[in-house]
């Protein structure tokens, strides 16, 4: 027999449909426009030479260029040229950053943590502190130099009773005034916005706020280091910018003298705060001046810090000296050692007199107290600690969360022992927690780790202490343990937040329980099946947080679950949290939180499935139309979904066989235009299921006439429409197009038909459609094949196989057509093949030429054809041997003859 | 019709030192041709003194302010009468610092009652319907770096409340506060450095300052007016600082307020101890 090598003729739709076109013929409109203006391109502009007078060197610039705006443009606007020194400006910070390494932990993570950890509810206050009394100042020197402190803005000083919200805020339009100040030239009005905030340091009046506000105001010393290094980098840009690596030489004199007028003026503050603090925020412009500068410098201020009375404020302003030392120079440790030392030397300090009497005025107990510092302590420890050599500081090591871990046992028993008038064991346990938090201890000893540091946290009394510890650990257990562990922590959690309503003043320390049980349980079948789950979002009772819960749950489900799932737990309390959403959803909510909602809720309703059970998937839309009433995107979606599943419940009601097959390919389409895929697939796959339930013959307006061209038609219309269908993951290769030709082999045809054999023919096309770069038609965000294979060689192999076997059941046809004498219906199907793989086969392919040859022939053999049809193709076959990739069809349209009828 | 004036001097710093030579250009920007009457150009060093309402009665000072002594003056033609161009012009200038006689050039300082400054002046001479045009520029001279080293003298300090020149001495707290200053002669272009130990105090101590003071004195017919003023006060602790731990002193000296001691000027360091009693 005949062993056909069928490949697709590769097909340019595009330019196919090009040729189709008329061409167009570019048509030229000469000089002359009307609408043109009358220009003159030629102009030579004579300058005039004026005489020098004196020995002036003058350079004129009176001479009108030919044109302003080109003249404009010659040479770099002042925009573009500004917007390229900032530009390197920034990518040289970014450069000199990277001095420190990838593996130190910037200080940008920091802060976050600590405007998190310590804030307040006490009232805040931006005051000047008085003046110190009693210095031997004159008093004209004295209102002199009150008057330069001063800013002009008097409001400066009536800043009482801020919330803590309000005071950030206040320190934010202060960093915006300084930039505006700066950028509108207001030099000394920049300082001394600068010299206030700085001020502000020395001021710890709300104790337990003194981190966060140290963190805001630093802040606006970074800018204003910035500002001041840049404008001075600039100073030097000319004629070309400063290389990386500057040194002293290349720096022009402006800019020196600029530089040093700053550290002047700096040096000049009266208050030693200020001065320490606004001289380290420029410490990199030092650069300018000289090569030791930052060397010089840095032990310098490290000694002015002795002058701080206040541990505290001390502590802070040796935190941010290393900070800015490490951006600048990390490699001079001594500063940051010399730093530490200071630190453990005056730490007598915090139990003296003055702290005390602070502490007691304020209310604040000892261990808290001591807490505002572990900031500022890790944060030097931290700069001391980087690229430490090993062995050298074994102080140091004891701080990394490795070390911590690997003797956690260690550390509960010392915990356990130590006295507890000291310091609240709960504190510690936090600290432990937080190291184990960030790094394993040995597999062995996890559980009894737990257990003994659960021991201790479950019997703390204060709600408040309880909560911050018990949330640290969190992370811990569900970093190790079951679900049954952190159930029971649950448990725990309620049993000890629930009385008097204690959870009300930790809502977001329960909110981070919850992020962190996210984070680690994504199964939600697990998650939920945890008892005390529920019951533990009940405690969030304020609406806001509740809601804020609610979504980041459905922001994690949307993210993670990929299957359907129809599993009852899930979805009840899915359902639960949706409509908690939704119920949240009242007059006032904005239209964005709304659609944010909605979506999150959409995002839930796609990954419901009762797979073919669409009766029940009918009766959950029923029900989520029924919660969802509120929210207009959510009713939009059910509807889509459930009209697909009204359909598919309904249209096997129907009696005609044709309205259900032509119903379900309709169904199927719209379904795909909706990117519900998962439903197309169910209809199509039905369409195909019920193709053998076609009777042979059907009543059309009562008389009984064949089926057969009303399902040749269908099968037709629904290849069309299989281009476009993507091919289902878990199902092989051309899944429908294999199971719809298998229906048509199977299905009894009349006797004597070429039905079969016709639509096996018209699926050809749609297999060498299939196997295009690009498909012809596609559905807007629906991927088909062409896209999904990306022209993948097994993907067209397996369809050139296909193709073969197609091809080999026609040949046998129109053999046994020719044996039974009925010559001209072969004829006829020959030369409907021969149609096929002119237009679809790749005839450069020998065997399939040759094959086109002898249909050609087989058709012609009886002379059953229609000579002008034959005359009409010879014609269109030369046309296309003209194409450029056509000109193989040349060899072939010598060997087809025509023959006339004799 | 628009025209600026201006002194370009090539220093950025503006400082020169004695027997070297002031250069610069002067800058004319006009939109068009600019008739003038001559453009002159003259230096002028001057010490100006006067007597302080303290030492002497209010209207003496008022009425009675010493005569200025001219330390140096020289003036030079720019241009004569003629037309300047319209755009950028620029005619560069040179003077020789150089005294006649044996005229000292002092340092420029601005004190309260002394006052050393050299300045620059340009004046453009027009026609009577225009203004004249004149714009002047100070200039700072230093002196010539002293050739040999100093070498420091260190000096050590201890105050107790016995040390002080105070009325109300024995109703003062105890306290004992040691130190030393790096130099007792400093080098004006250097800071001021040392340090300072609280070694005991019966009570909280809320700042230590630093005071910069001048001591002016002045000669007139009547004899001499001596006046003592602040120039800088920098505060070098805050709060209650740890007991008999070393705190750094450190000044930087204000260049224009401050002059190296002179006949007619000289200072000294007074460390102020702002020990205010506790309530």
């Amino acid at each position: 027999t005949w062993q056909v090598h069928w490949r697709s003729h590769g097909r340019n739709y595009d330019t196919e449909l090009q040729r189709c076109r008329l061409e167009a013929a570019l048509v030229d409109f000469g000089d002359y426009h009307p609408l043109k203006p009358i220009m003159v391109t030629d102009t030579k502009t004579r300058r005039g030479t004026r005489k020098g007078s004196t020995s002036s060197s003058s350079s004129s610039s009176s001479s009108a260029p030919p044109d302003p705006l080109s003249s404009m443009l010659d040479g770099t606007d002042p925009l573009s040229m500004f917007a390229a020194a900032s530009d390197l400006g920034r990518r040289k910070r970014e450069k000199e950053e990277e001095a420190v390494g990838p593996d130190f932990e910037p200080w940008s993570l920091k802060r976050g943590e600590i405007l998190a950890r310590f804030t307040t509810t006490e009232k805040l206050s931006i005051v000047r502190k008085a003046t110190s009394q009693g210095s031997a100042v004159s008093e004209k020197v004295r209102t002199r130099l009150e008057e330069l402190d001063d800013l002009e803005e008097g409001s400066q000083r009536e800043l009482l009773n801020l919330s803590q919200q309000d005071y950030a805020n206040r320190i934010e339009e202060l960093n915006q005034s300084l930039k505006e100040a700066w950028s509108s030239d207001q030099k000394v009005k920049a300082l001394k916005i600068v010299i206030q905030c700085s001020k502000l340091l020395s001021d710890n009046s709300v104790i337990q706020f003194y981190p966060s506000k140290f963190v805001l105001i630093t802040d606006i010393l970074d800018t204003f280091g910035r500002l001041v290094y840049d404008r001075i980098w600039t100073m030097c840009s000319d004629p070309r910018p400063l290389p990386d690596n500057f040194t002293v030489e290349d720096v022009n004199d402006t800019a020196k003298e600029t530089c040093l007028n700053w550290f002047y003026k700096i040096a000049s503050i009266r208050e030693l705060l200020p001065r320490l603090y606004v001289e380290a925020a420029i410490l990199k412009c030092n650069r300018f001046l000289n090569k030791s500068g930052i060397q010089e410098t840095l032990p310098r201020l490290t000694a002015m810090v002795r002058g701080i009375g206040d541990p505290l404020v001390a502590a802070y302003a040796r935190a941010y000296l290393c900070r800015v030392g490490m951006e600048v120079a990390p490699h001079l440790k001594d500063s940051l050692n010399r730093n530490f030392f200071d630190l453990l030397g005056t730490f007598r300090q915090i139990s003296s007199e003055n702290v005390r009497a602070q502490l007691v005025l304020q209310r604040v107990e000892m261990p808290e107290y001591l807490t505002l510092y572990s900031p500022a302590i890790s944060w030097i420890l931290q700069c001391i600690a980087y690229r430490a050599p090993e062995g050298h500081n074994l102080i140091m090591r004891a701080f990394r969360p490795e070390f911590v871990a690997a003797r956690a046992t260690d550390f509960i028993g010392m915990i356990k022992d130590c006295d507890e008038a000291g310091f609240p064991k709960h504190l510690l346990f936090g600290s432990l927690g937080r190291s184990l938090a960030s790094a394993d201890p040995p597999e062995s000893e996890r559980l009894t780790i737990l257990n003994e540091a659960w021991k201790v946290i479950t019997k703390v009394r204060s709600p408040q202490d309880y909560i911050n510890c018990a949330e640290i650990w969190v992370e811990f257990t569900c970093r190790h343990f079951t679900k049954r562990e952190v159930n029971t922590i649950l448990a725990d959690i309620i049993k000890h937040m629930t009385p008097d309503r204690a959870f009300e003043d930790a809502y977001p320390q329960l909110q981070s329980v919850i992020r962190k049980i996210l984070t680690y349980f994504h199964d939600f079948s697990v998650l939920f099946s945890m008892e005390r789950f529920l019951p533990f979002l009940d405690m969030f009772q304020k609406d806001s947080v509740r809601v804020e819960v609610c979504k980041s749950i459905m922001e994690v489900f949307i993210k993670h679950q990929v299957e359907l799932t129809r599993d009852p737990v899930i979805l009840n309390a899915m359902l639960h949290i949706c409509k908690t959403m939704h119920d949240s959803v009242n007059a006032l909510t904005l239209e964005d939180e709304k659609r944010s909602l909605a979506l999150l809720i959409i995002g839930f309703i796609r990954m419901v499935s009762f797979g073919r059970d669409f009766e029940q998937q009918l009766s959950f839309c029923v029900e989520a139309r029924a919660t969802f009433c509120n929210l207009e995107p959510v009713l939009v979606q059910l509807i889509h979904v459930s009209l697909f599943f009204y359909s598919f419940i309904t249209i096997p009601s129907l009696s005609s066989i044709f309205s259900r097959l032509s119903l379900y390919l309709l169904s199927g389409q719209v379904a795909l235009a909706n990117q519900c895929l998962s439903q197309a697939d169910a209809f199509l796959k039905a369409a195909v299921s019920i193709l053998p339930e076609v009777p042979r013959s059907i009543s059309v307006e009562g008389k009984l006439r064949s089926s057969e061209s009303f399902l040749v038609d269908f099968i037709n219309s629904f290849l069309a429409t299989l281009l476009v269908i993507p091919d289902h993951p878990e199902h092989g290769v051309l899944y429908l197009v294999r199971g719809l030709l298998n229906m048509v082999q199977d299905y009894t045809w009349e006797d004597n038909s070429d039905a079969k054999v016709r639509v096996y023919i018209s699926a050809l096309p749609l297999l060498a459609a299939m196997s295009q770069e690009t498909y012809l038609y596609s559905i807007p965000k629906v991927d088909s094949n062409d896209t999904l294979y990306g022209g993948d060689p097994k993907f067209l192999s397996e369809i050139n196989k296909l193709c073969e076997t197609l091809i080999g059941q026609i040949l046998d046809h129109l053999k046994t057509l020719g044996r039974d004498e009925s010559t001209r219906r072969q004829g006829a199907l020959a030369f409907s093949l021969f149609g096929v793989l002119l237009a679809h086969g790749d005839l450069r392919n020998n065997k399939l030429s040759q094959l086109a040859v002898n249909l050609w022939n087989l058709s012609h053999k009886h002379g059953c054809c229609e000579t002008r049809t034959s005359v009409r193709t010879l014609e269109f076959i030369k046309h296309q041997t003209q194409q450029p990739d056509m000109t193989h069809l040349s060899d072939m349209v010598q060997r087809l003859t025509l023959q006339s009828r004799t | 019709m628009s025209v600026t004036l201006d002194i370009r001097l090539k220093r950025a710093n503006k400082v020169y030192l004695e027997g070297e030579t002031v250069a610069g250009v002067i800058l004319l920007v006009c939109k068009e041709a600019l008739q003038h009457h001559g453009i002159s150009l003259s230096m002028e060093g001057v010490v100006n003194l006067q007597l302080s309402s303290k030492s002497v009665g209010v209207f003496e000072a008022f009425y009675n302010s010493v005569k200025p002594i001219q330390l140096i003056s020289s003036n030079i033609e720019v241009a004569k009468a003629g037309k300047i161009p319209g755009g950028k012009t620029e005619i560069p200038f040179e003077f020789p610092l150089h005294t006649k006689g044996n005229k000292v050039l002092y340092e420029t300082y601005h004190g309260v009652f002394v006052n050393i400054q050299y300045t620059l002046r340009c004046d453009m001479k027009r026609s009577l319907l225009a203004k004249d045009l004149s714009r002047s520029c100070e200039f700072i001279v230093h002196c010539q770096p002293q050739k040999s080293k100093v070498i420091p003298t260190p000096v050590n300090f201890t105050i107790t409340p016995d040390t002080l020149q105070s009325r109300e001495k024995n109703s003062l707290p105890k306290f004992l506060i040691r130190g030393h200053l790096d130099a007792t002669n400093c080098v004006i272009s250097l800071p001021l450095t040392g340090e300072v130990v609280v070694e005991n105090s019966d009570v909280p101590i809320k700042s230590i300052e630093l005071q910069l003071v001048r001591v002016e004195t002045c000669g007139c017919a009547e004899g001499y007016a001596r006046d003592a003023t602040e120039i800088q006060n920098i505060q070098i602790a805050e709060g209650d600082v740890c007991h008999s731990l070393a705190i750094p002193i450190y000044m930087i000296f204000p260049r224009l307020f401050t002059c190296p001691t002179l006949e007619t000027t000289n200072f000294k360091v007074v460390c102020g101890l702002g020990t205010a009693a506790s309530n």
